[in-house]
């Protein structure tokens, strides 16, 4: 057998073919982002026979019509100011940290101090509680309510110091006409997303050093690191998400439900 | 100075391209990776309006999507918006059904984590999105997502 050399096959063709495939991808498919909004719809439940009275202060009432003219705590709103008047509404009282807790300003809802030794007190409470309940559904509700005063505690200790908390029923509402565009629906709701965003990252860079939405994307990145866990609490404990949608309804009624 | 060969008569060494087909595969494979593909035909048009606040979902095996807005083939639909789920045009009234069956393609663990992403075009009426998402509260799919496009925070912020 003669020892011939084998001949090199020529690659050269090799990057066209591949750039040919390149191309075809890059033409059929799309880079589908799924980012946008994200918002937990309310459940459907049965109408409240009487529904229990909330304070006017404690609401912040937005309105948007067809023309997508605002009116804002019933008054003419351009939406550039949205934001600073969302704002406003969750801190005119203070919380007791970054903005000194000032107790009673008109038309704002009162923030109430939750204080170390209250925590303390009724941490203690309910631990006695559950160790003491004898049936299975009342322990649960103890435990349940010594988990909330738990994050409590936990909040103060990183916050390092008592802070004064939104009653529970503060509620920035946005209510729709059915000619609203989407386009308007969504910069509203972008506004009042963007007032809690930025007192939730002034305060997460104040006491931890990161913004809010670096903690939370460090979280899902290690999401048994129970300190970074504690630290969302914390911030979400002073600044909680607070916007909510009245119900549709045919009848004109503006704060149905 | 002898130090400089004279005379041009060597040969340039050619530059070596066969590494040149795996760089471009490299790429290939980013971008096939990278990408989704186009499971379903749009037939609405849509615009997504641009908003700030915005956040991902990683796991896209969650979501579901339904698109409003006006038909892509005016001659043949209208120009008015309609809903699109899946490869198809849907009412109001078709949407809990769909949900259910969509919930049925889940894992059974997985059910409860459903996202529904809502592509819905910036100039569409807020009278179908109410609709839709009054029927998808009853169909339990509370986790919504509004697709948007990213933009710029207003006003200075942080």
């Amino acid at each position: 057998m003669s020892r011939r050399s084998i001949p090199e096959i020529n690659a050269g063709s090799m990057a066209d073919i591949a750039f040919l495939l390149l191309i075809f991808w890059l033409v059929t498919t799309t880079i589908d982002s799924d980012e946008g909004i994200q918002r937990q719809l309310p459940p459907i439940q049965p109408p409240i026979e009487n529904p229990p009275v909330v304070k006017q202060r404690n609401i912040y009432v937005v309105l948007v019509n067809g023309k997508d003219q605002l009116l804002v705590e019933g008054e003419i709103m351009n939406i550039s100011k949205l934001k600073e008047g969302a704002k406003e509404f969750l801190i005119a009282n203070g919380d007791g940290l970054r903005y000194p807790n000032k107790g009673d300003v008109e038309n704002f809802p009162v923030r109430a101090r939750v204080s170390k030794a209250d925590v303390a007190q009724k941490v203690a409470d309910y631990t006695q509680a559950v160790a003491t309940a004898t049936d299975e559904n009342t322990k649960k509700a103890f435990e349940k309510e010594l988990e909330k005063w738990e994050e409590k505690a936990a909040a103060i200790r990183l916050l390092g110091g008592d802070y004064y908390e939104l009653p529970s029923s503060a509620l920035i509402s946005m209510q729709n006409d059915n000619n609203t565009t989407y386009d308007m629906y969504i910069q509203v709701q972008n506004e009042l997303q963007a007032a809690v965003n930025e007192l939730r990252d002034e305060i997460s860079l104040d006491k931890f050093g990161i913004t809010y939405d670096e903690l939370k994307t460090r979280y899902e990145r290690k999401p048994d690191d129970l300190k970074l866990a504690e630290q969302i609490e914390a911030v979400r404990a002073v600044y909680p998400q607070r916007i909510s949608e009245a119900e549709p309804n045919e009848t004109g009624n503006m704060y149905g439900n | 100075m002898g130090k400089f060969r004279k005379g041009g008569k060597k040969e340039m060494a050619a530059v070596s391209t066969a590494s040149l087909p795996d760089i471009v595969f490299m790429l290939l494979f980013f971008f096939m990776v990278a990408t989704v593909l186009r499971t379903e035909e749009e037939k609405v048009k849509v615009v997504k309006p641009k908003a700030s606040e915005i956040e991902k979902i990683e796991k896209k095996h969650l979501i579901r999507y339904i698109n409003i807005g006006p038909p892509q083939d005016r001659e043949t639909f209208g120009s008015e918006p309609v809903i699109q789920l899946n490869d198809v045009f849907a009412t109001v009234q078709d949407v809990q059904t769909w949900v259910d069956k969509e919930r049925n393609t889940m894992r059974e663990e997985e059910q409860s984590k459903m996202w529904v992403s809502l592509k819905v075009d910036q100039d569409t009426k807020m009278k179908v999105v109410t609709d839709v998402k009054q029927e998808l509260r009853k169909a339990t799919a509370l986790k919504i997502l509004y697709s948007t496009n990213e933009r710029e925070r207003t006003g200075g912020g942080n």
